[in-house]
């Protein structure tokens, strides 16, 4: 069987290299093509309104829209699937999964460190968190996972989970 | 809340870490990818570069250790010493970090916290605080900066920073114990998660700064040593402080 293709979407300045560095050690081939990839990454990068104004700008908000094939957003990424978000003053995002990005109510915001979704701990660093119908897992209370569809949305983030993040990458992979 | 953090600090020279008393004599003690990666393997939450490079082009010695310690850490790491500019934090985390972390330069010119949150998000950005006598410090504690430690904290919130790191310069290097007075007044003034830093000697002081941070900073309690790592975490679990 040849490599999967993974299509990592750019629209900011920020740490995409984990992506793909991740991804790579997981055998997958890099590919630019966001529509044909067997699977798209929508990472987070920045904040929420740069974030839609860079996918705009690079025309990537049609053709995530139009994916049927697996697409993997992560924390930012994930915000910016859903209808819209409370950050930036309101903006409004891909709405590839119903609900909203709103501003989390924990001890300490942003929310940055390690948390357990179910019995596994993932590195998040959030300052929001999706309310959606669409989620399936939680972390303290706050939205960890959403799933849509084709979509699947992260608010931690694998590729700096170590061991048990790439586990769960290669499961979005084998998916794929 | 997340789990409390255990975070080993690397100071980096030339792209080698460093070890040495107030940026003399520096001693060569490895390289900082098999530092780095040993240290997460030893149960690190977060690791943090501080690049002393003296040579003119930090920029580029930083992003070239950014990058090396990206292909073989996959736990968050923070990147700090010389980062000015937008452009500079940029760099970095493109190639790898996940953080920066700023001190002088913010000092110089808070403005420059605005713009890397707007930027990279608050998450990205650090914003370390040297204190002594509540009185805030620049340039790797040399310079007094005429501002209240509190005040400026309160500051770097409301300009969008994501995290403190705070230094006690008074008990920096005495291995006495994190000043956890100073951290539990900072992060009774902020809503930021507070990173304690300097004056660690036993596991009893990392436990108590975890009592009042949301991280720890630990820099010569490790002597270097990532199996002292294995053995503070320990440590640490018998005290009943909850790790990972």
């Amino acid at each position: 069987m040849s490599a999967k293709t993974v299509a990592i979407c750019r629209y900011g300045a920020g740490n995409v290299r984990s992506v793909e560095l991740a991804f790579t050690r997981l055998g997958a081939e890099l590919i630019d093509d966001v529509e044909a990839a067997d699977l798209a990454v929508l990472p987070g990068v920045g904040a929420a309104r740069t974030a839609m104004n860079g996918l705009r700008d690079r025309g990537l908000v049609e053709v995530l829209r139009a994916r049927t094939k697996p697409t993997l957003g992560i924390c930012l990424g994930l915000q910016l699937a859903l209808e819209e978000s409370e950050e930036d003053g309101g903006v409004r995002g891909l709405g590839l999964v119903p609900g909203r990005a709103v501003r989390i109510e924990a001890e300490r915001v942003p929310r940055i460190g390690w948390a357990y979704v179910d019995d596994v701990a993932y590195w998040f660093a959030h300052s929001y968190a999706a309310e959606s119908p669409a989620v399936t897992a939680t972390s303290e209370g706050i939205a960890a996972i959403v799933e849509h569809g084709a979509f699947t949305g992260v608010q931690f983030h694998p590729e700096k989970s170590g061991p048990a993040g790439q586990r769960f990458l290669e499961q979005c992979l084998s998916r794929a | 809340m997340p789990l409390p953090r255990l975070i080993p600090c690397l100071d980096v020279a030339d792209g080698r870490v460093v070890k040495g008393v107030n940026f003399e004599n520096l001693r060569d003690v490895g390289d900082p990818v098999e530092l780095g990666a040993a240290y997460s393997d030893a149960g690190a939450d977060e690791l943090v570069f501080l690049d002393i490079t003296a040579t003119l082009d930090k920029r580029a010695a930083a992003v070239a250790t950014a990058a090396r310690v990206a292909e073989h850490v996959t736990i968050p790491f923070t990147f700090g010493g010389g980062i000015r500019t937008v452009d500079d934090a940029c760099a970095v985390l493109e190639a790898g970090a996940d953080k920066v972390s700023v001190n002088s330069a913010a000092l110089a010119r808070p403005e420059l916290i605005e713009e890397l949150a707007g930027a990279l998000g608050s998450q990205a950005v650090v914003v370390a605080i040297d204190s002594a006598a509540d009185q805030v410090f620049s340039h790797a504690g040399t310079r007094a900066e005429a501002r209240d430690t509190l005040a400026w904290a309160k500051e770097c919130e409301e300009r969008g920073a994501g995290e403190l790191l705070v230094t006690s310069i008074d008990r920096d290097g005495t291995r006495s114990g994190y000043d956890t007075e100073l951290l539990a007044s900072i992060g009774d003034a902020v809503r930021l998660p507070v990173i304690a830093s300097g004056g660690a000697g036993t596991t009893q002081h990392v436990a108590d700064a975890l009592d009042v941070a949301s991280a720890a900073l630990l820099a010569s309690i490790l002597h270097e040593d990532p199996q002292r790592l294995v053995s503070l975490r320990g440590e640490l679990k018998e005290l009943g402080v909850c790790l990972r």
